[in-house]
């Protein structure tokens, strides 16, 4: 296939994605913002205050970048979780793998679809989070770069889970064994230097504190991390996702007998 | 040029079902070729393999000279399939499905708009277009994988069991669609269990069993090996006892109806003139199965009996 012909098939991919989530915003858009408004009023408004301040900040306005990078996490995953395995359960993901399309081709499509999503939800929520406090941008450029690298890491993460699902339970153990506790242990509602020095460097094994904290620095210009070093763990990340999500389409594996 | 090249075939699944025990098997381009077999047999696998979505064991497969292992993308390009189950987003609609699956081979939103829209005139679904596909009959559902599968205007068009579950008028239409597409140079490859489909559409056979074809030639030589006819002769008037006619062997259904089992080199006229002379009038005369249908059975049970022409 042609130069040509690959960019119409994968934007085909990605407009099926993007509309398959849009089509059931009541499902993809609406929730986070609807648990996120519940997170701001519960735990900025009527907690926070009696938190006090953390790291300089109120704690309105510290949780809220990792509110919004907590809802870009599960939606660029659950969007492309979802969706392949929905296309592997009612086989139409047939219709991709008789098609000429390269491998790469058919995960950056689905990745993009989980970015998407990931960003519109993320968009939803920083507009939610406005309502609550303010959010002056410290650096632009970390704050687009880690969302989009962030969304692409746990779109990979969804589409793995996909290919190796057999039902639908199987695509909800890990976010909800792994990816909520390792979201919720990630430094969103606290700073790790609260935490007794063995905790604190427990804390520095999960992936997601990296991720929350250099969106935090975007935002507030305060990170528990370096974020040279946040950017280095999210590239390693998906340099070994996209490999390993590569070796399994090219083997087959879950897709064919 | 072979549009389909199949070379000693493997596949043994991981739980040990060996299904496809070296496969050989050669449709030439523009011919229109029946694949049969019981359930069980191997069919679905093997279009499984040319189709990519099953992994071979073993042997070669090429689409129209492209190696499925060297030149994938290529034979890919040259192949469509109509699966034998229902396999597309039921949550599209007729036509999202088939603008999506042109996409998939690179065709332009504008080209697929106009193909989309001659498969469907042609299959009698354009005012369908935008209903939901899991709205659609059976019928219907079946024609939208047809209308999919030639998006991208293949070379060759595999077809797993296409009329199952349709009624006979639109199997009939169907058939003719069939007939027209291979007119026009598509190569077809069908599977089926209505043999008098194949018997009607195909002009080549393969019969395949228990992961082996035990029969690969022309329908007209297949047929020719079958030796007996049988035929149910419908009376004009009751016959309580069965006359005893050393020529043919005959049966007594019930007091209006018998059945004869007529050699190829037997005539029906000196069979009709030994009833006359029992006082036996024949009102009406018919098949009392599809001839392909007679092979089939025979080939499956003892394809030994076929092959020394008893």
């Amino acid at each position: 296939m042609g130069n040509e012909r690959i960019l119409i098939a994968f934007i085909t991919i990605i407009i099926k994605e993007v509309s398959r989530f849009l089509r059931i915003w009541g499902q993809t858009i609406l929730p986070p913002a609807v648990s996120m408004t519940l997170y701001f009023i519960i735990f900025g408004s009527l907690i926070g205050p009696r938190i006090g301040r953390m790291d300089g900040f109120e704690y309105m306005e510290f949780i809220a970048p990792g509110l919004i990078m907590m809802s870009v996490i599960n939606n660029s995953y659950s969007n492309v979780v979802a969706s392949f395995f929905g296309a592997k359960f009612q086989r139409h993901i047939e219709e991709m793998l008789i098609a000429p399309i390269p491998n790469s081709v058919i995960l950056t499509g689905y990745v993009i679809g989980g970015v998407a999503r990931g960003l519109v939800v993320g968009l939803v929520v920083t507009i939610v989070a406005m309502f609550f406090t303010k959010l002056q941008i410290h650096n632009y450029f970390i704050v687009v770069s880690v969302v989009f690298l962030t969304a692409v890491l746990f779109s990979l993460g969804g589409f793995i889970n996909a290919v190796y699902a057999k039902t639908f339970d199987d695509i909800s153990i890990i976010p909800t064994f792994v990816l909520t506790p390792l979201i919720y242990l990630g430094g969103i509602f606290y700073s790790i230097e609260l935490l007794p020095d063995f905790w604190e460097g427990i804390s520095k094994l999960n992936p997601i504190l990296y991720m929350v904290n250099a969106f935090r620095y975007g935002i507030l210009g305060v990170s528990d991390i370096e974020i040279g070093y946040a950017f280095t763990i999210i590239f390693v990340f998906i340099i070994l996702l996209a490999g390993f999500a590569l070796t399994l389409l090219k083997r087959g594996t879950g897709l064919k007998s | 040029m072979y549009a389909l090249e199949i070379n000693n075939l493997e596949k043994t699944y991981e739980n040990k079902l060996h299904a496809l025990k070296g496969v050989d098997l050669k449709v030439q381009e523009g011919d229109f070729f029946a694949l049969l077999g019981p359930n069980g047999a191997g069919k679905s696998t093997l279009i499984g393999i040319v189709s990519s979505l099953v992994n071979k064991t073993g042997g070669k497969v090429k689409i129209f000279g492209h190696d499925t292992e060297t030149d994938l993308n290529q034979g890919k390009t040259c192949l469509g399939v109509v699966p034998q189950e229902v396999n597309f987003s039921f949550w599209e609609s007729c036509m999202e499905i088939v603008l999506n699956q042109a996409g998939y081979y690179g065709i332009s939103r504008k080209v697929a708009y106009d193909r989309a829209e001659k498969y469907f005139t042609k299959l009698g679904m354009w005012d369908k277009r935008n209903d939901r596909s899991r709205t659609l009959s059976g019928g219907l559902k079946r024609r939208l994988m047809i209308a999919r599968s030639l998006m991208h205007e293949p070379n060759l068009l595999i077809l797993d069991e296409p009329t199952a579950g349709v009624d006979v008028e639109l199997r009939r239409s169907m058939w003719d669609f069939l007939l027209e597409i291979n007119r026009n140079g598509t190569t077809i490859v069908l599977t089926t269990h209505y043999l008098e489909e194949a018997e009607n559409l195909c002009r080549n056979i393969a019969i395949i069993d228990k992961g082996n074809i035990i029969e690969d030639t022309s329908m007209k030589s297949l047929l020719g090996k079958l030796n007996t006819c049988i035929y149910l002769l419908e009376l004009c008037n009751s016959c309580e006892i069965l006359p005893e006619i050393d020529e043919f062997q005959l049966r007594r259904i019930d007091s209006m109806t018998l059945e004869v089992e007529v050699l190829r080199e037997q005539n029906l006229n000196q069979l009709f003139e030994y009833l006359d002379k029992c006082n036996i009038q024949v009102g009406n005369i018919r098949s009392k199965s599809n001839r392909l249908e007679e092979l089939f059975i025979r080939l499956l049970n003892n394809k030994d009996e076929i092959h020394n022409g008893q």
